[in-house]
């Protein structure tokens, strides 16, 4: 015999399916949204049926987008001829909350990793060589993450990306924000060093 | 040592998986206690303390609390890093290829002094070559990887084979134990373990060109710093990676996922 009710057992089972949600938070989100009003819960059922109805790849840097070509490819105001490579969506993001960034992205989704079997053709590197090709670009910059797996894919992207003309960069890396020096790891405090400025 | 709470250990991250929020699993390959699993947490956060110690490869010690199922790394200190090994597509995957391997070869929990040494060992040496490679001023020489890391990599397998039980025979045929002859015609079979002379041919798996056979046999035995600079052909090398590679596949029971990586890059 059923001891709870089938559509309430049904969302029960979704939501537990969702990463670091476990059947006790999953009871707990369907007996909330049980006790909602009624519009609240039809704005989150629109809002996960638009994600997957409305949503499109872009096709010139292939970030997840509303549009195509995405609003930050459409946008006449930001520089075309520069290019920040990064590995998620979600980087794209982070970067752009700096706000100081004005050129465009390529989103590779993922990085290389042998171990794996991710090799260069799961990922849009092979776009981001013809984006590179037939653009007139000034920089390219590669933002992949500042770890082994990061380095690795930025190094098969420069080395896949020459002989060129464009410049090309990696994000510096240093010692972060309200840091401790004594807590830094030898690896950072020495790129650290490497990348020091003039004290202005 | 395993019953007390916090432990210390020398090893060597081969793995990392993302976990939760921002956690990271690690399979670490320890000195002392072989393969363990840990979870550094918080680890993928920019400001983590444990982020820098838990790169891939590099030498560290790790001080690990006790947990049911993994460990729980507290502190990192690196002795070792192979900073050149990414900065060369052939090295990073070359790194990756012994991080796999060792995973592959070894179980849980199974201290085995004699493969860590060598994978530091090898690791020193790749690393040593990308730091030659990258400041060689000839661009000619960069076209292939690096004579002496090709190298490393293959002594790191033969000596992985022989540390693992599996010593493969090159002196003498696997089948009727005859001393092998110093001709193009002997063969190989990975199954029986080693070279087979020409009167067994029908053993043969693939052929064992004298070149090829003579390789295997210096880098089997011969000490690293004796073995010479070896400039060979691109179908020698080949041969030597395929035989090797049938080696580990028969034995690991698995092919090595970043060998076709390895394979063809240059």
């Amino acid at each position: 015999m059923q001891k709870i009710a089938a559509p309430i057992q049904g969302l029960i089972e979704e939501f537990a399916k969702l990463p670091g949600i476990g059947p006790k938070t999953a009871q707990r989100l369907t007996f909330f949204l049980l006790r909602s009003p009624e519009d609240q819960v039809t704005r989150l059922a629109d809002a996960l049926r638009r994600l997957k109805t409305d949503i499109v790849t872009c096709s010139t840097c292939f970030n997840i987008a509303a549009s195509d070509p995405c609003a930050i490819c459409g946008d006449p105001e930001r520089d075309q001829s520069l290019i920040c490579v990064v590995e998620e969506p979600l980087d794209v993001l982070a970067i752009e909350k700096t706000g100081i960034f004005r050129g465009t992205f390529h989103v590779l989704h993922g990085a290389l990793s042998p171990v794996e079997g991710i090799g260069p053709k799961d990922l849009r590197i092979e776009e981001l060589i013809q984006r590179a090709r037939t653009t007139d670009l000034r920089e390219i910059i590669l933002a992949t993450n500042p770890n082994y797996e990061g380095d690795y894919t930025a190094t098969h992207i420069a080395q896949a990306l020459q002989p060129s003309a464009i410049k090309i960069t990696r994000l510096a890396r240093g010692l972060p924000l309200g840091g401790d020096l004594e807590y830094a790891d030898e690896g950072t405090l020495a790129r650290a060093l490497e990348g020091r400025r003039t004290f202005e | 040592m395993a019953n007390e709470r916090v432990y210390r250990a020398e090893g060597m991250v081969l793995r990392r998986i993302d976990y939760g929020e921002a956690d990271r699993i690690l399979t670490i390959f320890t000195r002392e206690q072989g393969k363990i699993r840990a979870i550094a947490k918080g680890a993928r956060k920019t400001t983590s303390r444990l982020a820098g110690y838990i790169e891939l490869l590099n030498r560290t010690h790790f001080m690990l609390a006790a947990g049911r199922d993994l460990s729980i790394v507290t502190q990192g200190e690196i002795r070792e890093r192979y900073e050149h090994l990414s900065r060369t597509y052939w090295h990073a995957t070359a790194g990756y290829y012994i991080a796999e391997a060792i995973d592959r070869a070894l179980e849980d929990r199974e201290p085995q002094t004699a493969v860590y040494t060598l994978a530091c060992a090898t690791l020193q040496r790749l690393n040593a070559d990308a730091a030659a490679w990258l400041s060689d001023p000839v661009p000619a020489n960069k076209a292939g990887p690096a004579a002496r890391g090709w190298a490393a990599v293959r002594n790191f397998e033969i000596q992985l084979l022989d540390l693992l039980g599996y010593r493969p025979a090159f002196h003498h045929c696997v089948v009727c134990e005859s001393a092998l002859q110093p001709v193009e015609q002997n063969g190989f079979n990975a199954e029986l373990g080693g070279a087979v002379c020409p009167a067994c041919a029908r053993y043969a798996q693939r052929t064992l060109p004298l070149l090829t056979l003579k390789v295997l046999r210096l880098i089997q035995v011969t000490d690293w710093a004796a073995l010479p600079v070896m400039r060979l052909d691109t179908r020698t090398r080949d041969d030597v990676d395929g035989v090797l590679q049938q080696l580990l596949t028969h034995h690991l029971d698995h092919a090595l996922r970043s060998w076709n990586a390895l394979h063809h890059t240059t």
